[in-house]
């Protein structure tokens, strides 16, 4: 039972008020403007559009420094805010064989048409911290060479001849949307990937692992990892035709899963698809095990019983912020209902005690 | 100039005068037969000004509405676009649907909603010659004792009452005035 | 329907999607710099929304909901007729502002100038950003040789 409480206006207030002292820390440090996160902590601003589920660097990098850098407080902020836009509409399918690529690698394709490229990555570094940054200083722009002007295309077109790897053919069939009808189970793939893309990177990464470490192993190959930006167009009623209404930055997956074969299907290769928002390797990753193990029904394997194959568990477990809601609620004034706890465990000791007393009596 | 019409006639402020407008839906929904004043919109003839602008006020992309008979012009549905950027549809799929009341006939045409979801149902937009508080006697909720509204045909609107929870329900439009038929209202023969 | 007849559809899809795309601060130089002020009046004022994204399953399937992104558009008529929409990403109203405006301008006499003044030199911005990524890119592509296990040369 909630029952309310009222009071304690003054030191909310003030509680507040310290909040923001805090916030600032101490006032000899130069305060950070919007443009230092969004330009300088560009991955957590990435995260925070992900999984706020809104694409604006400038308003994930106000919500970090509104959350001081918790960023689940920061997709908090954003999901709040999402909800007091009119929505415009819907974007045209982006079109990610036609991204402009600052990174694309496939680690199993060594001659994968269209190059490997490795763009701004973390990968093949040392992992010792750089002393050289806690200084400040110029950095040097990076080497340049001849750019590539075509599109690069998917990897995976290269196998579809083939009949080696299992399609994905195109349908124009309109998904449904979490922010407009709430989950229902059974669930279908367009409603996972939605769920899966603002879910939270741990939980997301966590559930991945699982799959790795043999509950629901799936024998997961990166077939392909491309990060850059791409065009978003939506169809204007007023003009009758669609035009670009900006250009977003995305992570896409896609994954060459082993697959020996079901009683539905024959053997080839599966996939797992991750696309994420910004530069977001580890989510996409991470998405592309997870749909590829919920995928079972589908491609007629046998439910191992693993949470990652079970789509109610995944996909009630992994949005951050119904969960830190339903978490963190416990800890705000619960004083009747744990009065009445109280009393119930004062009565069963009595009882208890009692007991005890009436059995050594009669011994 | 017809160009120019296409994207003129909306709301001035709309965050307002939209907000002044529910208002008036909402209270002419929930009092069945009072009349109210609907107006802050100048919507392509043959529109009316209330129905224009209940439209402006109710509608977005994620409602379809079926505009039926003279009012269904490219004009008005490129307005309708325009300002509200909802899904012109059949009366089968309408959540509202505009047009006098023949037009709009026959009412087995529209959902009426499921039990589990009664509110999947259409609402009709009525556009009338002439809206008065006399005529078919109103009983039900949201009425003190009875109310009295001039209503185009009574023995369509029992039958649908009937269904409730099901059915659909009604605005009535005339120029810049505006009344409401929900299907929780008892319906009785004239006075 | 709005457009004037003798615009191609491409060609006004080709400068409103460059608009919409173009940084915010740097719509708002070329304008000023264009020095133009023309007389209009608002059809849809600027407002602030959000368009929901979609992917594509597997990047070519079915298509899903990948997040919303902010977007401000507005609508407006210049005093001599035309009508501008603008849409651009983010949630600027000047800018929605100025795209309107120089949609509704670049179906005027005024074309070629606003052209010269405005899109074009925002175009080469815009492909000379791109081109200066897709450089970086290419210097970091690489040739990965396989080594035959137990090799020890």
């Amino acid at each position: 039972m909630y029952v309310a409480v009222k009071g304690g206006e003054k030191a909310i207030e003030n509680a507040h008020a310290w909040l923001a002292e805090e916030r600032r820390g101490a006032i000899d440090v130069a305060e950070l403007s919007l443009a230092q996160i969004r330009e300088q902590l560009s991955l957590a601003v990435n995260r925070v559009m992900a999984e706020g589920s809104l694409f604006d660097p400038d308003l994930a990098a106000l919500a970090i420094k509104q959350a001081r850098g918790d960023l689940i407080e920061a997709i908090f902020l954003i999901r709040a805010y999402r909800t007091t836009l009119p929505r415009f509409g819907y974007s045209v399918p982006v079109e990610t064989g036609k991204m402009a690529c600052d990174r694309r690698i496939s680690a199993t394709f060594k001659d994968a048409p269209g190059g490997q490229v490795l763009g701004p990555t973390f990968d093949y570094t040392h992992r010792l911290l750089d002393f050289k940054l806690a200084a400040e200083g110029e950095v040097a722009s990076a080497p340049e060479a001849l750019p590539r002007t075509n599109p690069t295309p998917h990897i995976t077109e290269f196998l579809t001849g083939e009949g080696i790897i299992q399609d994905e053919p195109p349908s124009d069939a309109t998904p449904g949307d979490l922010t407009r009808e709430p989950m229902e189970f059974p669930s279908n793939r367009p409603l996972r990937l939605q769920s899966l893309t603002r879910g939270d990177e741990g939980f997301v990464l966590g559930m991945a692992y699982s799959t790795q470490r043999g509950y629901a192993r799936n024998h997961a190959f990166v077939g392909e990892l491309r990060i850059g930006k791409v065009e978003v167009q939506m169809d204007i009623p007023e003009l009758g035709f669609a035009i670009d209404i900006g250009e977003i930055e995305l992570t896409e997956c896609e994954t060459v899963n082993q697959f020996k074969g079901s009683k539905t299907e024959p053997p080839q290769f599966t996939r797992g698809y991750g696309l994420v928002f910004g530069q977001s390797e580890r989510k996409s990753i991470a998405m592309a095990l997870v749909d590829r193990a919920l995928r079972w029904k589908e491609l007629g394997e046998d439910n191992m019983g693993a949470p990652a194959q079970d789509e109610e568990f995944v996909l009630s477990h992994a949005d951050n912020i119904q969960a830190t809601g339903f978490l963190e609620h416990i800890k705000l004034p619960h004083y009747v209902d744990f009065q009445s706890e109280l009393e119930l465990v004062r009565k069963l000791r009595r009882e208890a005690e009692e007991r005890v007393t009436m059995k050594e009596a009669a011994e | 100039m017809t160009q120019h019409a296409q994207f003129s006639g909306g709301f001035q402020n709309a965050p307002v005068d939209a907000a002044h407008a529910f208002r008036a839906a909402m209270t002419v929904m929930a009092r069945p037969g009072k009349i109210r004043e609907l107006k802050g919109v100048l919507p392509p003839g043959p529109l009316s000004v209330a129905t224009g602008t209940l439209l402006l006020t109710l509608c977005d992309q994620e409602t379809s509405v079926h505009l039926a008979g003279r009012i269904n012009t490219s004009e008005v549905r490129n307005w309708l676009v325009f300002h509200t950027g909802a899904p012109i549809t059949s009366a089968a799929e309408a959540d509202f649907a505009v047009g006098t009341w023949d037009e709009l006939m026959p009412l087995g045409s529209y959902r009426i909603g499921t039990p589990e979801y009664p509110d999947r149902s259409a609402t009709l937009i009525v556009e009338c010659d002439e809206l008065l508080p006399q005529g078919s006697t109103l009983r039900g909720p949201g009425i003190k004792q009875a109310s009295h509204l001039s209503l185009p045909d009574v023995g369509v609107l029992q039958d649908n009452a009937r269904l409730y929870p099901l059915g659909c329900d009604f605005f009535f439009t005339s120029k810049d005035k505006i009344a409401a038929l929900p299907r929780s209202t008892q319906i009785g023969a004239g006075d | 329907m709005a457009e004037n007849s003798d615009i191609s559809a491409e060609a006004r899809r080709t400068w409103m999607g460059l608009l919409a795309r173009v940084p915010h601060d740097a719509l708002e130089d070329a304008w000023t710099k264009a020095a133009l002020s023309p007389k209009f009046e608002w059809l849809r004022r600027p407002e602030v929304g959000g368009v929901m994204i979609q992917g594509r399953t597997g990047g070519t399937g079915a298509p899903f909901n990948l997040g919303e992104m902010t977007v401000t558009r507005c609508s407006l008529a210049l005093q001599s007729g035309p009508i501008g929409h603008g849409y651009v990403q983010g949630r600027s109203k000047s800018a929605a502002e100025i795209a309107a405006l120089v949609d509704a301008l670049m179906q005027t006499g005024s074309a070629d100038q606003v052209k010269d003044r405005v899109i074009d030199p925002l175009m080469r911005q815009m492909n000379d950003t791109k081109s200066a990524r897709a450089a970086k890119a290419a210097a970091t592509k690489v040739e990965f040789f396989t080594m035959v296990r137990g090799e020890d040369t």
